[in-house]
């Protein structure tokens, strides 16, 4: 294949990118942009396997096929037998960590692939190139150890509540400083030593730079890491004359920065905030010895009576919900009501379940009608008018906290104002606070009726008392 | 390659990024996040020309595993994003929006 053909293809895969970002950004067409992506990246693969790019300082390439070529099949072949089943088996309520973690092998790849040609060209690089090398290996190492503590935040592998150690801000600052220092040291020096001492100290400061971030902040920062992802892509094609890589890698680093600020917008968080609260964060006091404080705990039946003589009811589905897998049992009970005269809506927070839109997603999968689904600006007015709201298996997003205590890390977040509904019914396990660790006063609230237990058994209870009576 | 090239291709590339995600409904915000994020794992082909260049074990064993990483980002990355859009796929109709 000629060079003027091979560059045609990667500007083909370069619009393909386009129209799958655009695609990706409408209800209707989003499906469609996802498999014109596909399409591009499957192209552009097979295009290098018919092209070899010249090694540094050569006008043309060796003859085919690839040097290492069954390498590079097995490799892919390895790749595709980890990630296709990943993919295809994760359940949805597990999907925004497995996002996390394609998105940081991805930052991994982009400095492992940064690290090899800097290796190859030794002493033959160009200033610029180091300089594009160091960018690379230093973000990618970032996004890829940031990446893997998100995962462990979403998986609940650890803690999701912000980890701050005292003197925490100076260690990342001391960190970052030593980044930086050893990252003009490898522009100096051109050494190996260098770049292997600035990839761990990148990888440290990935960890240092995520801890800090609280649980409702995970997705801000995903979508953080996936534009710095994006850009160590763009950075690599620069190093390897990729004008592929280049288009590629900086779309998504645009465009991730954009979905990033939109993301904080609708959670009503600061980007900045987010981003500086790794220097800026006080470890917290410990939220006082576990209350004891009277609360109204009901038994199905009492539900089932407060729904039956209600006129409108909001559901506020949360990721409790998801986890109890109680679905299709919620659209029993929605289907019961309506069919009894009652009006009945989905309140949807933004954020409901780990990421913006998440809930949408798992609501889809249950055959939830797309019409009953209210927004949050939607479903907000009518809370007055509502006679029964009924909260299963959320917390964060209905925390009147987000809206009276400065300091508590939802503190600005939009959130369902339920507390105008006539009663209050929540479905809870326990007492335990929702992922962003925070007491929430409308447990305690005179018009709040508590049904313990798993989301889905006290469905299916609520149904049937529903039915008999 | 061609300074001068490079940043006009860069520029021209931001502007792009940020026209076509501009405005986008919070329902899409995730999809729209898995799949740049997909996108991103094109960097398979920077992973494939390395491993192409490598002149010892050190350097293939590392762009080896770069392949390995860059097609599980790749490819689980577009089939993962296509689960989540198949779900709002039959109730197309009954869309507002």
């Amino acid at each position: 294949m000629s060079s003027t053909l091979y560059s045609l293809i990667g500007l083909g895969a370069g619009v393909a990118f386009i129209l799958a970002l655009k695609g990706l950004s409408h209800p209707k067409t989003a499906r469609r942009g996802n498999l014109i992506g596909a399409f591009g990246a499957t192209v552009a693969t097979l295009s290098v396997f018919l092209y070899v790019t010249p090694t540094h300082g050569e006008k043309v390439g060796h003859s085919l096929p690839l040097h290492n070529f069954w390498w590079i099949i097995g490799a892919i072949a390895v790749g595709l037998v980890i990630g296709v089943p990943a993919a295809r088996k994760v359940e949805m309520t597990q999907m925004p960590q497995l996002v996390a973690l394609f998105n940081g092998v991805g930052g991994g790849a982009a400095a492992l692939v940064a690290i090899v040609e800097y290796l190859n060209l030794g002493a033959e690089a160009t200033t610029a190139e180091v300089i594009f090398t160091v960018f690379t290996v230093v973000v990618g190492c970032v996004s890829f150890s940031g990446s893997i503590i998100t995962f462990m935040k979403l998986q609940e592998l650890m803690t999701t509540r912000p980890v701050v150690f005292p003197g925490g801000r100076f260690v990342i600052a001391g960190t970052l400083a030593a980044v930086l220092g050893v990252s003009v040291w490898v522009v100096s020096a051109m050494g190996t030593t260098p770049l292997l001492v600035l990839a761990l100290l990148s990888l440290l400061f990935g960890v240092l730079f995520v801890l800090p971030v609280g649980g409702a902040d995970v997705p801000i920062v995903i979508s953080l890491l996936n534009a710095f992802t994006g850009l160590t892509v763009a950075a690599s094609g620069y190093v390897l004359s990729s004008t592929l890589l280049i288009i590629a890698g900086t779309l998504v680093g645009a465009s991730g920065t954009i979905l990033t600020r939109l993301m904080a917008e609708a959670m009503g968080r600061s980007l900045l905030g987010t981003l500086f609260g790794a220097f800026t964060a006080k470890p917290q006091e410990a939220t006082g010895a576990a209350e004891e404080r009277p609360v109204r705990s009901g038994s199905a039946e009492d539900v089932a009576i407060l729904l039956n003589y209600a006129r409108r009811v909001v559901i506020v589905p949360g990721f409790g919900l998801a986890v109890a897998q109680a679905q299709h049992t919620v659209r029993e009970l929605a289907d019961l009501m309506i069919s009894k005269g009652i009006d009945v809506a989905y309140g949807i927070h933004p954020v409901a379940g780990r990421m913006p839109g998440h809930m949408n997603v798992l609501l889809a999968e249950a055959n939830v009608p797309y019409d009953q689904l209210a927004e949050m600006d939607e479903v907000n007015p009518t809370f007055g008018q509502t006679d029964v709201a009924i909260v299963i298996g959320a917390n964060d997003v209905v925390n009147p906290a987000a809206q009276t205590t400065p300091g508590c890390p939802i503190y600005g977040m939009p959130i369902l104002d339920v507390s105008n509904a006539g009663n209050i019914v929540f479905l809870k396990r326990s007492m335990r606070p929702g992922f962003a660790g925070i007491e929430n006063e409308l447990l305690y609230d005179p018009k709040t009726m508590l049904l313990f237990g798993d989301a889905k058994a006290s469905l299916t209870k609520v149904v049937s008392a529903l039915k008999s009576l | 390659m061609d300074a001068i090239a490079v940043i006009s291709i860069f520029t021209l590339a931001v502007f792009v990024g940020f026209e076509v995600v501009s405005k986008v409904s919070s329902t899409l915000h995730t999809p729209l996040m898995s799949g740049a994020n997909a996108i991103h794992g094109v960097i398979l082909v920077g992973a494939i020309i390395v491993a192409d260049h490598s002149e010892n074990n050190l350097e293939l064993g590392l762009s080896l595993a770069a392949i390995v990483l860059a097609t599980i980002n790749m490819v689980g990355g577009f089939v993962v994003t296509d689960r989540m859009l198949e779900m709002f796929k039959p109730k197309k109709q009954e869309e507002k929006k």
